[in-house]
C-alpha cells in the first residue's frame, strides 16, 4: 500500500477547480481503481464514466497529466511513486460535471452518416467475402468509441470546426462503409462535401493516441482522402491544409 | 410537493429499456413495424454489457462442419441446461439463431470468414461443433455497433443516461408508463406508454467477484416484480471458470472461453491436466480420456473426442474450486490456463487479440509466451423474468422481457455463445410481441396514477434529502460481502439460510441509505438507487437457492449432491406476495414428444437419421 496524491477536476458546465485526493493504493491498480476509491471514500458524488474495466467499451476517457486516455487501462506503476496524477474530463467537448464531458455531439454526427446498403445475398441466402479483404474493414471496427481522437484532433479541438467535420472516428467509421466488400452506396461527394474530409491535414495525433491501435490516418483517411481527390481535384484543398496548422 | 403535471413527459407506443444486443434487436423490430418506439439505458449509447462479449454467437450455420443442424444444436443446449431450459425456447433459438446471425450480416456485421468466404465458427464449450460465429475475440462489440448503426436510422428514440426507476400501471393492472431518471441533470421522465420490454441484463454486481460492469443490478428484476411479474430460475447463477485472478483490482475479470475453444488447456501447479479427472458421466462418452485423444481433436483428426477442458461451465468452475483447494492452484489462487505451449505467437495475437491487451495491459503477463492464471468468476444469470416462450410476454399486460434478465432459455446452465444468439431470436420475438400487444390493446389510452408517480419520486429524492445516513458503497460492499461468503459456487442449507437473514437485516440499513451532494450526475445517489434491486436480486436468489435441494448446473448444494429427478420436473418460481417475497415450485410441462426424442436421443442415433421429428 502506497499514498498517491490525485488531482481531480470538480465542477460543471459553470464552473470549477482541482481537487486534491490523498490515497492509499494497491498493488496492480489503474488510475481508474484509484479514482473509485476516492469517490467511495471521499467524494461519493464524483461523476466519472466507466463500464468494462478491460479497455472494451470506451467509457472513461479523460484527459491523464494532460495525455487523453483509458483510465481502466493506464496502470498507476506508469507514474514515479511521488508523481501527483491530475484528471480532468476530455476537453473538446462541453464539461458536464467532474470528469464527465457531454460526447452527445459525436452521437448526431454517427446518424449523419449514410447507412450500410448491401447488394443482395447469394441464391443460398449467405455472403461470400474473403478474409484478406475484411481484414482492414474489421481494423476500422475495432473502434471501441473512447472520442479521444475526436478529443486530440485539432481541426475540433482548436479550430472548433464542429460544424464542417465530423472527426477521425467518423472517417474511419466511412472508411469502413466505403472498403466493405458488400456495400453498394457512394459516399465520396459526402466524405468531401459533409464530413469534411479536406479539413484533415494528416497530423497523425489522432492514430497516437488510439487506444485499439487503429491505423486512423494511414490506412483510413489518406485513402479516403485520395479517392476524394480523385474525383475532384480541388486547387482549394491544398491551401486550407497551409492554413491550418498542426495540434 | 411534486406537480406530475410540471415534469417533463414524453410519449410513445412502446418503450425498451436497455439498449444491449436485446433491447435494441427489439426496439428495430418495433420501430420498423411502424410503432413510435424509445430506447432507454443507463450508460452511453453502445457501452451497454453486450459491448464486452468475446467469445462468438452460437448459430448452427453449418459452415465449418456441415453436420451442425438446429436439432444438434438444440440437443446440445439442452443437455447443457441439464435439462432445464424451456423447451419451446431452446427450439426456438436453435432455429433461428441461424437467420438472426445473417440478418446481423446482412446490417453490416463483418465476421472472421472461412476459407469459403462465410462466416467462420469456432468450437465452444458444450457445442459438438465449431458454432460459433465471431469476430477475434471481440464479437459483442460487432453486434452492438451493428444493431446502433443500423438503429439509429430505423427512427427510434434514444435516451442515454436515463435510469428507469418504476413501472406505473393503470387501474387495471397494464403498463401505463415509466418514470425515470436522467443521471446527468437528476431531472426525472415520464414515459407514458403502452408497453414495456425489459432488456436490462443480470445482476453480477451482488457479488464482487464478477466479469460485470456497475449497470448489472437488476434493475429488470426488481422493475419486473414489484410491478407483479414472476421470476424464475433466480437460483442458476453461472460461474465461469476462467476470471482474471490477479492484481487484485481486475480479480473477476474475464477470460474468454475461447482461449480454450483455440486449443488452451488447464494445468493445476503439479503442471496436471486435471480436467480429465473431473469428467461427468453424462459427458464421459462425447469426451476424450487421454492427453492423446485430446490433442486429435484439435488437430481435426476425425473421430478424436473432444478435450474435457470443453466441458460445460458448472464442471469447469467446479474442478478449478477444487483444485484450489486441494492445494494444487496457482501462487494467485487460481488454475494455470496455458495457450503460450499450444499455439504460436502470431496465431495468439490473431485470434485472441483482446485477451493478449488485456493480460499484457493489466497484469504484465505476455500471453504468448507464459500462461494465465484463472479462477472462477460470477458471469450470468440463466434465470430471471418468466415469460411466454414465443411472445416474451410476462403474466402482466403490456410488460415483455429478452435477452440475459428474462429466463427460461438456459435452463441449469448456459452454453457459451447461446447468449449472444439469445439476444437477436428473443429480442425480435419481443419486438413482435409488443407490436402484437400494442395493434390489439386499441382500447383508452391507459392512465397514469400521480400518486404512484409521486411516490416513486419521494422514494428516490428522500435519499437526497435525508438528514443522515448509511453509505451506499459501505452497503454494496455488505450485501457482497454477503453473496459471496454465502451465496456462492458451492452452497448448503445452513449457509443460504444464515445469507437470507442478514440480507434482511441489512434492509434496515438500506432504507436509511443517504447520498451527499446534489443531485447532478451525483454518483453516490445512483448507487444508492441501485440498492434496492440488487436487495431484492440477492435475496431471490439466496431464496431459490434455499428452495432447490439438489445440485444441478449452476446450482450445486453440498448437502444435496447430485442431481434429483423429482427435481428436474420443477422450476423455481418468485412472485410478490402480501407478506413479502412467495418462493414456488412449479411443474414443468412434459416436452412435446418429437422435442423429447432429440434431446435425448444418442448423438449417432440423431445424426444417423434414426430420430423421427
Ligand atoms: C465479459 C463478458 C463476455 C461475454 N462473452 C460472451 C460471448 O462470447 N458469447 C455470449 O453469447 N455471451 C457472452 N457474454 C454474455 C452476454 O454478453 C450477455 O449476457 C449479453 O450481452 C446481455 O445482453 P442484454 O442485451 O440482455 O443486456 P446488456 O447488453 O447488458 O444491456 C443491458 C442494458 O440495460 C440497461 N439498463 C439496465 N438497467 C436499466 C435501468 N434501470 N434503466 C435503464 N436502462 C437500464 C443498461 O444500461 C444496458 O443498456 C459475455 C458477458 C461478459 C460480461
Ligand atoms: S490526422 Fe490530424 S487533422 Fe487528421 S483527423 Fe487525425 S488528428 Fe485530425
Ligand atoms: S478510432 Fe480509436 S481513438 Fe478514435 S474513438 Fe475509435 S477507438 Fe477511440
Ligand atoms: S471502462 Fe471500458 S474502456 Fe475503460
Amino acid at each position: 500500500m502506497t499514498m498517491r496524491t490525485f488531482r481531480i477536476w470538480r465542477g460543471d458546465a459553470t464552473g470549477g477547480e482541482f481537487k486534491t485526493y490523498k490515497q492509499e493504493t494497491g498493488e496492480g491498480m489503474v488510475v481508474l481503481d484509484v479514482i473509485h476509491r476516492i469517490q467511495a471514500e471521499q467524494a461519493n458524488d464524483m461523476a466519472v464514466r466507466w463500464n468494462c474495466k478491460a479497455g472494451k467499451c470506451g467509457s472513461c476517457s479523460m484527459e491523464i497529466n494532460g495525455k487523453p486516455k483509458l483510465a481502466c487501462m493506464t496502470r498507476m506503476n506508469l507514474y514515479h511513486p511521488d508523481e501527483t496524477i491530475t484528471c480532468q474530463p476530455v476537453k473538446t467537448f462541453p464539461i458536464q460535471k467532474d470528469l464527465a464531458s457531454d460526447v452527445s455531439w459525436n452521437y448526431e454526427q454517427n446518424k449523419k452518416i449514410q447507412p450500410f446498403t448491401p447488394k443482395p445475398r447469394d441464391p443460398d441466402g449467405k455472403y461470400r467475402m474473403s478474409q484478406a479483404d475484411v481484414d482492414r474493414v474489421q481494423e476500422f471496427r475495432k473502434c471501441i468509441e473512447c472520442f479521444l481522437c475526436q478529443d486530440v484532433c485539432h481541426v475540433l479541438r482548436d479550430h472548433e470546426r464542429h460544424d464542417a467535420f465530423v472527426g477521425p472516428r467518423f472517417l474511419i467509421r466511412l472508411a469502413s462503409l466505403d472498403m466493405h466488400p458488400l456495400d453498394t452506396a457512394d459516399r465520396i461527394p459526402k466524405i468531401k462535401e459533409e464530413y469534411g474530409s479536406g479539413f484533415c491535414n494528416i497530423t497523425r495525433c489522432c492514430t497516437e493516441v488510439c487506444p485499439e491501435h487503429i491505423g486512423i490516418t494511414d490506412n483510413g483517411i489518406i485513402p479516403l482522402k485520395e479517392r476524394v481527390v480523385d474525383r475532384f481535384y480541388d486547387p482549394i484543398m491544398m491551401l486550407k491544409r497551409k492554413l491550418f496548422g498542426g495540434c | 410537493m411534486v406537480d406530475v403535471s410540471e415534469l417533463q413527459t414524453v410519449e410513445h407506443d412502446i418503450l425498451v429499456i436497455g439498449a444491449g444486443g436485446a433491447g435494441l434487436r427489439a426496439a428495430v423490430e418495433c420501430a420498423q413495424s411502424g410503432k413510435n418506439t424509445a430506447v432507454i439505458c443507463k450508460s452511453l449509447l453502445g457501452k451497454a454489457h453486450t459491448v464486452m462479449a468475446e467469445g462468438g454467437m452460437a448459430a448452427a450455420l453449418g459452415n465449418v462442419d456441415a453436420r451442425d443442424n438446429w436439432k444438434v444444436h438444440f440437443r446440445d443446449t439442452m443437455r447443457g441446461s441439464k435439462f432445464l431450459s424451456t423447451w419451446r425456447m431452446a427450439e426456438l433459438h436453435a432455429k433461428n439463431a441461424p437467420e438472426r446471425v445473417n440478418e446481423l450480416e446482412e446490417w453490416g456485421a463483418v465476421f472472421d470468414r472461412t476459407q469459403d468466404g462465410l462466416i467462420n465458427q469456432r468450437n465452444f464449450g458444450g457445442h459438438r461443433y465449431p458454432r460459433l460465429a465471431h469476430v477475434g475475440d471481440r464479437t459483442g462489440l460487432e453486434m452492438i455497433r451493428t444493431l446502433q448503426d443500423y438503429g439509429v436510422h430505423q427512427g427510434m428514440e434514444v435516451y442515454m443516461e436515463c435510469k428507469a426507476l418504476d413501472l406505473l400501471l393503470d387501474a387495471d393492472g397494464r403498463i401505463a408508463g415509466v418514470l425515470c431518471l436522467w443521471r446527468d441533470s437528476g431531472r426525472f421522465l415520464l414515459v407514458k406508454t403502452r408497453a414495456v420490454i425489459l432488456a436490462t441484463g443480470g445482476g453480477g454486481r451482488c457479488w464482487r467477484v464478477t466479469s460485470n460492469s456497475w449497470e448489472y443490478t437488476g434493475d429488470g428484476y426488481d422493475l419486473a416484480y414489484q410491478a407483479g411479474a414472476e421470476l424464475m430460475d433466480m437460483e442458476f447463477t453461472q460461474f465461469h471458470p476462467t476470471g482474471m485472478v490477479w492484481p487484485p483490482s481486475v480479480r473477476g475479470t474475464l477470460v474468454t472461453e475461447g482461449v480454450r475453444g483455440e486449443g488452451g488447456i488447464l494445468l493445476n501447479n503439479k503442471n496436471e491436466r486435471f480436467m480429465f479427472n473431473y469428467i461427468p458421466d453424462r459427458f464421459k462418452s462425447e469426451t476424450a480420456d487421454t492427453i492423446e485423444e485430446a490433442e486429435k481433436w484439435l488437430q481435426g483428426v476425425d473421430g478424436a473426442r473432444r478435450p474435457p477442458e470443453l466441458l460445460t461451465r458448472d464442471v469447469v468452475a467446479r474442478a478449478i474450486l477444487a483444485e484450489v483447494k486441494a492445494g494444487r492452484g496457482s501462487p494467485q489462487g487460481g488454475a494455470f490456463l496455458d495457450i503460450a505451449n499450444r499455439r504460436d505467437a502470431d496465431f495468439i495475437k490473431r485470434k485472441l487479440p483482446s485477451m493478449y491487451h488485456q493480460f499484457r495491459e493489466l497484469a504484465e503477463v505476455d500471453i504468448t509466451r507464459e500462461a494465465m492464471q484463472v479462477g472462477p468468476t460470477l458471469h450470468y444469470f440463466m434465470g430471471g423474468i418468466r415469460v411466454d416462450s414465443d411472445s416474451q410476454q410476462t403474466r402482466v399486460p403490456g410488460l415483455f422481457a429478452c435477452g440475459e434478465c428474462s429466463a427460461g432459455m438456459h435452463g441449469a446452465n448456459r452454453l457459451g455463445g447461446n447468449s449472444l444468439s439469445d439476444l437477436l431470436v428473443f429480442g425480435h420475438l419481443a419486438g413482435q410481441g409488443a407490436v402484437t400487444y400494442t395493434n390489439e390493446d386499441s382500447g383508452a389510452p391507459p392512465a397514469i396514477d400521480d400518486e404512484q408517480v409521486v411516490r416513486c419520486i419521494r422514494f428516490a429524492t428522500d435519499i437526497l434529502n435525508r438528514e443522515e445516513g448509511t453509505n451506499p458503497y459501505l452497503l454494496h460492499d455488505k450485501i457482497q460481502d454477503i453473496m459471496g461468503e454465502h451465496v456462492g459456487i458451492v452452497r448448503t442449507g445452513e449457509d443460504l439460510s444464515r445469507g437470507v437473514d442478514l440480507l434482511e437485516k441489512l434492509q434496515e440499513d438500506v432504507q436509511q441509505v443517504k447520498a451527499h451532494g446534489a443531485s447532478q450526475f451525483n454518483a453516490g445517489w445512483h448507487e444508492a438507487l441501485d440498492l434496492r434491486p440488487m436487495m431484492l436480486t440477492s435475496e431471490s436468489v439466496a431464496r431459490a437457492a434455499l428452495l432447490r435441494e439438489e445440485s444441478r448446473g449452476a446450482h450445486t448444494r453440498l448437502d444435496f449432491e447430485g442431481e434429483q429427478e423429482n427435481w428436474g420436473q420443477v422450476n423455481i418460481v418468485i412472485r410478490k406476495g402480501d407478506e413479502g417475497m412467495e418462493v414456488e415450485k412449479i411443474n414443468r410441462p412434459e416436452p412435446p414428444e418429437a422435442l423429447a426424442s432429440i434431446a435425448f436421443a444418442s448423438i449417432e442415433d440423431l445424426e444417423s437419421g434414426k430420430v423421427n421429428s
